[in-house]
């Protein structure tokens, strides 16, 4: 496989949208549309998981596809949705870094994950290792994102595009065993924490989903 | 039948949802000793067995003494736990949810350490740690949901490094394995001499990352002192003295590869440089806690340091005491939660300034958190003297290095001695809560004991058996 085959090219064109939603996920001010750039991106995702399945001809990627599409497509977006309307959150988010330097850092850490991985892994196919690259850079800015946002809904988005990256990092590598018994349970691993969301409410006792007043309720404050 | 190896998994699961349906506080906490004691039992039978694989898990001279250490410890912790949980003040929802979580959490911490497949492991941990979020969120307290929430998200990104790093490795190793072995560590250490050794590097610096996150390593730490301090007390126990030692052991497993590819790099000095900040920050941080659980919470991370610093040493040596550091701290320090948590239910505060003269006015809950208290701080004849006296002996060829952790190790020796003082000896404090009736106290302080008995025998006098296995498990470690 190599530039110019529609395989190469469809799967570079995916991960590559894949990263561009996470650069749009930070640039986002109002919580409403970081929301619905996450779904962008799990819809994305979804397609290159498919696209994967189709190329290496692993059936049991399909699964992974369509569990990405349902559950961070539509369900988890619909319940955060949901969970700002419901607890008439402050619909601005609360940066701890402004976008334009955000923006800067996210470009300087996609350039460190292409140093990173490209000279690594030089034995590996050009699709495999570029792939990888994306993937990597996804996680770094999922990574960023956390760091970057005061607002616990934010955060949570963060960590979940930074699963979005890991999947695409486990669906490139073409014979991963057991891929989808890992994809499936990274994404348990997700909707746990967003239920943990729901669970723990933060609101309710906090009075706000900004982490920066959990720390009140930190250790040996009180 | 199903083999040994399964059955021990697949057993406390099962227990887990017969005890969910279980709303009574009584027969829910028998029916955990009950369940318990038969994973013990298993783990015993799986010690007399000879070394195998079997599908995904695979047992060798690494993993079944912690196997046996888990079932131990469990058994305990259930004993424990069925004498004091009525002090949680509970629902009937809450005993389901415990009762459940912990043995959910007993199957995946033992699949955790028996897995083969790193995949397999991955998933083991993620459970274990679904399940203990789930505990230490049980009271509902602020306090409570934000330990649980910084525990859920930072071993969140903790977990998520892993598996990136667990599929990079897979790359590495993926021209020389078919897909049905690709993940096995076994297979993995026959071909890590010919992977590409770059890859392998970049593989080793997530999983180190991802796992070092879980096993509390400093800057990654953060987590752990209130996830130990805001759950219910039998979860500290078990998780500082049986988590902490499955992601150790994952690391050390990916050490264990990477090192085996003289191109690679070299992973000593990570886990060196991580473990000696661990030890220095912890000792400094052990002189500013007020709240006893935290105190010992950052005491396991001290712990933790002084185990990765013998595992980034390498060689046989400085291995095996990593190793019998692991084991004794398992058995000491869930030793001392189990003291310092009855303490903290009798004077209604786990603040240190709350809790004092124990050994008055109670002489076997005070004399056994002392005992335990001077155990954790490396005193002799228990096992962790042995295994520091280890370490030194190994590490005294590379004296620039030695000295910090002796510094720091002795920095925390004074911490503890003085917090021993506070707990055990000085004026005492009034009770808050009355004495538990007739067995339930004897109970509650019997397992503290009991550990201590066990770390003390191990560190006079280690059966040949066991002794001989621990040797194996620090060469294969490599």
């Amino acid at each position: 496989m190599r530039f110019g085959q529609i395989t190469y090219d469809l799967s570079h064109l995916l991960g590559g949208a894949v990263l561009l939603l996470s650069f749009v996920l930070l640039y986002q001010r109002r919580i409403g549309a970081v929301i619905n750039a996450f779904a962008m991106q799990g819809t994305l995702l979804a397609l290159a998981a498919a696209w994967a399945a189709h190329a290496q001809g692993v059936r049991g990627l399909y699964l992974t596809a369509l569990l990405a599409f349902v559950v961070k497509g539509v369900l988890i977006p619909l319940a955060l949705h949901r969970l700002v309307r419901q607890l008439n959150l402050h619909r601005t988010v609360e940066t701890a870094l402004g976008v334009g330097p955000s923006m800067i850092a996210g470009v300087a850490l996609v350039g460190l994950s292409i140093l990173a991985v490209l000279p690594a892994t030089e034995a590996v196919s050009a699709l495999t290792r570029e792939n990888l690259a994306f993937a990597l850079s996804v996680v770094l800015l999922g990574m960023l994102m956390m760091i970057t946002r005061r607002n616990a809904i934010s955060q949570v988005i963060g960590l979940l595009s930074l699963e979005n990256g890991l999947i695409l990092a486990a669906v490139g590598v073409a014979g991963m065993p057991l891929v989808v018994e890992l994809s499936t349970m990274a994404l348990v691993l997700m909707v746990a924490i967003v239920a943990g969301v729901f669970a723990f409410q933060i609101r309710e006792r906090f009075d706000t989903l900004d982490t920066g007043s959990l720390e009140e309720h930190r250790g040996e404050r009180r | 039948m199903m083999p040994l190896q399964w059955a021990i998994v697949f057993f406390p699961w099962a227990g887990a949802l017969a005890l969910a349906a279980v709303p009574n506080l009584r027969h829910a906490t028998l029916g955990n000793i009950a369940v318990s004691t038969g994973t013990f039992l298993l783990a015993v039978a799986l010690a007399m067995q000879p070394f195998g694989q079997q599908g995904w898990t695979h047992t060798d001279a690494l993993n079944l003494p912690f196997v046996l250490v888990t079932g131990f410890v469990g058994l305990t912790t259930a004993v424990f736990s069925a004498a004091t949980l009525d002090q949680e003040g509970f629902d009937h929802w809450r005993i389901r949810a415990y009762h459940a979580a912990y043995q959910i959490f007993m199957g995946a911490q033992l699949l955790a350490l028996l897995a083969d497949n790193l995949g397999v492991m991955w998933v083991a941990i993620e459970i274990a740690t679904l399940a203990t979020v789930s505990m230490v969120a049980v009271h509902r307290t602020p306090a409570a949901f934000e330990a649980a929430w910084k525990f859920f998200i930072l071993c969140g990104v903790g977990i998520a490094l892993a598996l990136f790093g667990t599929i990079v490795l897979y790359l590495a190793a993926q021209p020389l394995l078919n897909a049905e072995t690709g993940l096995s560590w076994v297979a993995l250490m026959e071909v890590a001499a010919r992977c590409e050794p770059a890859t392998l590097s970049l593989a080793f610096a997530f999983l180190l990352l991802g796992y070092g996150t879980k096993a509390g390593l400093v800057p990654l730490h953060s987590w752990l002192p209130d996830a130990h301090a805001e759950g219910p007390v039998p979860i500290s126990a078990v998780l500082s003295g049986l988590l902490l030692n499955a992601a150790m052991l994952a690391v050390l497993r990916a050490k264990a590869i990477v090192g085996a590819n003289p191109d690679a790099v070299t992973p000593g000095p990570f886990l060196l440089a991580l473990g000696l900040a661990s030890v220095l920050l912890a000792s400094l941080a052990l002189w500013r806690r007020g709240d006893a659980r935290r105190f010992f919470a950052w005491s396991s991370i001290e712990h933790m340091g002084i185990a990765a610093f013998a595992f980034g040493l390498g060689g046989p040596a400085a291995n095996l005491a990593g190793l019998l550091h692991l084991i004794g701290h398992s058995l000491v320090k869930s030793a001392v939660f189990f003291g310092v948590g009855r303490a903290a239910q009798v004077k209604g505060s786990q603040k240190i300034a709350d809790i004092g003269g124990l050994v008055a006015t109670h002489p076997a809950l005070g004399w056994g958190l002392a005992i335990a208290i001077a155990a954790i701080a490396g005193m002799p004849p228990f096992l962790l003297f042995a295994s520091e006296f280890r370490l030194f002996t190994a590490a005294a060829e590379i004296p620039w290095l030695a000295l910090p952790l002796a510094i720091g190790m002795v920095v925390a020796l004074a911490a503890l001695v003085t917090v021993l003082q506070a707990l055990c000896f000085g004026p005492p404090t009034p009770d808050a809560a009355g004495a538990l009736d007739g067995w339930r106290e004897a109970a509650a302080a019997a397992p503290l004991w009991l550990h201590l008995a066990v770390a003390a025998a191990l560190g006079i006098a280690m059966p040949a058996g066991l002794a001989a296995m621990l040797m194996a498990a620090a060469r294969v470690a490599g």
